[in-house]
């Protein structure tokens, strides 16, 4: 039948554009982050790190203290080990860095990372934050493989270590990190403090991303529920048709 | 229940409200061959329903104004008791319009359905079209984040291409000398009460032309042509209520089970439905590196993307979108055939139709993508393609008329 | 149309079942539109309980703080004013505070946790103006039995010391006492108390 050969022909012209654009892609290989919204330990660590690490420069505006709750964090635990300031329990996280201020020393205003996890993804993160290498040439000692010539320090140095920057085989070749001064944490236990961090991340993206499932699983019943019997219901009438 | 004959004899008296039900529901007779490609009308009229309810509650939290709006959409997916439901609904709703109204159109085009007496039904259509098109792209720069301020910025821009009046044009559309504040605000008036009014008005108009002169069908031919000698009721035709108000429901149930499924499991569609970079704050300083409008918009950014600059002036692309969505119109006009229903038609139609659709769907493709050299000559071949298939139409649907088939006396189902 | 009879029961029983279900449907539909209408979480944080230092509130000195976008008074009632408290019952139209315009545990002569701090939501029960603090004895224009008090420039309303309202005023009740409790004997909390308010 002529018209599937057509059919068939355009196919095929649709996959050379698709595999072309494989082709098209530079971007840099990303790292698989452990992204567990279930495991309410790692969200609890990841938030610990956050609190400590983070939030003296990101703010997270619209992100509320409380909402910890969802991840099995009581008021109390929150006041004693998230809130640093005097913020209340209903607080937004916010931060008390000025941002016109901190575009001077850094050259752009450190972002607010309520969402930051949607933007760029948890690989990208993932591997962000454990991307961070030695270069004399920036402003503040150091560059990133996911995000060239960015502002940020690399805050965790102490925890990482320092890593240096080198090419396979020759200047164009697969640019490769490795561990040149190591910090206090060796990698395995740096990269699970990571995981953990942008796990929190993820949670923090979309808090109703904990409960959107289940209530979907409820809505699909009751939609089914109405297929079936509407479908019932056609049938039986539409039995005076034809 | 005499009760209730009695109210609705006092009602009658008053508002024409059994004649309406009569001549548009239990009365209107439809062709009762209607297939799967039939449900999406009701489908549409579905979806703006729910883009109005979802939207009247998203207003009364949202803030228009460039400091607040993106902060007050997080607000909203996380402050507001069921907010990010309601949030999540209006963004699917608003991908789910497209898909519906495209394979919608997409019926007309298999059955002729934009043929006479219908034609006036085919371009109350197209305006609905245009006006979902001018809705969606009012609506995208409200939650104020990268791609919405860039998309904004640079279809606006498209109006500098004009010559002589073209750059006070933006300016004045705009408000301001670049999207701001301004452009926001008023952007948010036309979003919310201007064009739904307007949505509202030509679906009205668009289903009483269509009651005017009966629904077409698969087969293409006119029920109304064999009625019964009694009762002057067309032989294949049903009555719309019961039959098709049952079997819409139907459709709804599955529609919803989609929809739904989007809704509370994958919101975001791998980024088509609510984009990655949209969750970065508006920054009029830093230009995203791919600036591409939404899914249902990329064959027409295709085409304007892929007319290069001539005589010194970008214009040409402008004005190829827009024939791109105009041609449309003409349909009625360019359809030379014999019959109406592609289940008729000869293999040249057919071979048409699905070169249009390989052209289509590869423009929205390409859209996606950077204009790298290769793309845009793929561009450039599959938009000769879309706009040969309109412009060659009258020849060859009249080509095509030697080898079609004869259509029935009375529908095949 | 078909030959065959209708099964008018079946199609009844389908229509109701069809209903019943899509009425189910449409109300689960209903929740986040009627859910999103109430307080948002932002909403609940800025009427979230508030604070406050009574150290510094000498004897027969008024305190005023913001609770819940309302002034909320925290008066340090002197042993004089205490005395005069009990005297004038019969001026009053609800001295026993029978309404409900105090928490249970405030129900007593001095409408108050602790015998001399009275905490009161600085609202007239008239028409909403706020009252002004008149602790001035036997002032001229309030009469020589003026214990001190509250008067409300407005209407005229007059409330004493411990907020219960005078007769023959326009006011109705006495002044709301929000829900408070002491969380040590110098921080007082107001907005929530032990039953969780």
């Amino acid at each position: 039948m002529n018209t599937l050969n057509i059919a068939k022909k355009g196919l095929l012209l649709l996959g050379m554009l698709a595999s072309a654009a494989a082709f098209a892609s530079s971007e840099i290989n990303l790292d698989k982050a452990p992204v567990n919204l279930g495991d309410q330990a790692s969200l609890q660590r990841g938030v610990k790190t956050f609190a400590t690490y983070c939030l003296n420069c990101h703010s997270a505006a619209s992100m509320r203290y409380n909402r910890l709750q969802d991840i099995g964090m009581t008021e109390q635990q929150i006041k004693d080990t998230i809130i640093t300031t005097d913020a209340k329990i209903g607080d937004l996280m916010k931060v008390a860095i000025d941002k016109k201020e901190a575009k001077v020393w850094f050259g752009a205003a450190p972002p607010d990372l309520s969402v930051i996890a949607r933007a760029r993804g948890a690989d990208w993160l993932y591997t962000y934050l454990r991307g961070f290498y030695r270069d004399e040439s920036r402003p503040t000692g150091w560059n990133n493989i996911a995000f060239d010539k960015v502002g940020m320090p690399h805050v965790l140095y102490e925890l990482q270590g320092e890593q240096v920057l080198s090419h396979e085989g020759g200047e164009h070749g697969a640019a490769k990190l490795t561990l040149d001064k190591p910090g206090k944490m060796k990698p395995a236990e740096y990269d699970a403090m990571v995981g953990d961090l942008v796990n929190y991340l993820v949670f923090m993206g979309e808090p109703a991303k904990l409960k959107r499932g289940t209530y979907g699983i409820i809505a699909m019943l009751l939609l089914f529920a109405l297929f079936a019997v509407s479908y019932q219901l056609k049938k039986e009438y539409w039995k005076d048709v034809h | 229940m005499d009760k209730m004959t009695q109210l609705l004899g006092w009602v009658d008296d008053r508002f024409p409200l059994t004649k309406m039900w009569k001549e548009h529901l239990s009365e209107y007779y439809a062709p009762k061959n209607f297939n799967f490609w039939y449900f999406f009308g009701s489908l549409a009229l579905l979806v703006l329903v729910i883009q109005i309810l979802t939207g009247i509650f998203l207003t009364m939290n949202y803030k228009p104004d460039a400091e607040m709006a993106f902060a007050s959409v997080e607000y909203i997916m996380r402050d507001v008791p069921g907010g990010w439901l309601i949030r999540y609904m209006h963004s699917t709703g608003a991908s789910m319009f497209f898909v519906v109204v495209y394979l919608h159109m997409f019926r007309a085009l298999l059955y002729g359905s934009y043929r006479g007496p219908r034609e006036l039904l085919w371009i109350f259509g197209m305006f609905i079209y245009l006006a979902l098109m001018a809705e969606a792209f009012f609506g995208y720069l409200l939650p104020w984040g990268q791609m919405s301020y860039w998309g904004a910025q640079v279809i606006v821009n498209l109006f500098n291409a004009i010559p002589v009046i073209g750059p006070d044009l933006s300016v004045w559309i705009r408000g301001d000398y670049v999207i701001s504040d301004a452009t926001l605000n008023r952007f948010f008036a036309f979003h919310v009460i201007a064009i739904p009014f307007v949505l509202a008005g030509l679906v009205v108009a668009h289903i009483l032309a269509l009651h005017e002169v009966g629904s077409n069908n698969p087969d293409g031919i006119e029920i109304k042509k064999n009625k019964d000698p009694v009762t002057h009721i067309p032989l294949d035709g049903i009555p719309f209520h019961p039959y098709y108000t049952v079997k819409d429901i139907v459709g709804v149930a599955v529609f919803l089970i989609i929809f739904f499924a989007i809704v509370f499991f994958a919101p975001e569609m791998g980024g088509y439905f609510i984009e990655d970079n949209n969750f970065l704050p508006a920054d009029p300083f830093k230009t995203p590196p791919h600036i591409a409008p939404v899914w249902y918009f990329t064959p027409f950014y295709a085409i304007l993307r892929a007319v290069p600059s001539f005589a010194g002036t970008q214009v040409w692309g402008v004005i190829a979108m827009g024939a791109a969505v105009v041609v449309l119109f003409f349909l009625p006009w360019l359809d030379k055939g014999k019959v109406k229903s592609i289940r008729y038609r000869g293999p040249i139609f057919k071979y048409a139709l699905t070169a249009f659709i390989i052209s289509f769907v590869g423009l929205g493709w390409l859209g996606v993508q950077p204009a790298t050299p290769l793309y845009t000559k793929f561009a450039q071949f599959l938009s000769l393609v879309y706009f040969a298939f309109f412009f060659l139409m009258p020849w060859f649907t009249k080509l095509d008329n030697a080898k079609c088939k004869p259509e029935p006396e009375r529908v095949t189902g | 149309m078909s030959e065959k009879t209708v099964d008018r029961s079946k199609r009844r029983f389908l229509i109701a079942a069809t209903s019943a279900v899509g009425g189910v449907a449409a109300l689960g539909g209903t929740v986040p539109f009627v859910m999103s209408m109430f307080p948002s979480e932002r909403a609940k944080a800025a009427g979230a309980p508030v604070e406050v230092d009574i150290s510094k509130v000498e004897p027969g000195m008024l305190l005023n703080v913001e609770w819940r976008g309302k002034p909320v008074w925290v008066v340090n009632r002197s042993p004089e004013m205490m005395d005069l408290l009990v005297k004038h019952d019969d001026k009053l139209t609800d001295p026993k505070s029978e309404a409900k315009q105090q928490p249970d545990y405030c129900k007593n002569a001095g409408r108050s946790i602790k015998p001399n701090i009275s905490v009161l939501v600085g609202i007239c029960t008239h028409l909403g103006c706020s009252p002004t603090f008149r602790k001035d004895v036997g002032a001229a224009d309030l009469g020589a039995d003026w214990p001190g008090g509250f008067f409300c420039p407005c209407h005229g309303s007059k409330f004493d010391l411990a907020g219960r309202v005078y007769k023959d005023v326009p006011a109705p009740t006495n002044l709301e006492v929000p829900p408070h409790k002491y969380i040590s004997d110098t921080r007082l909390l107001i907005g929530e108390d032990s039953k969780g308010a």
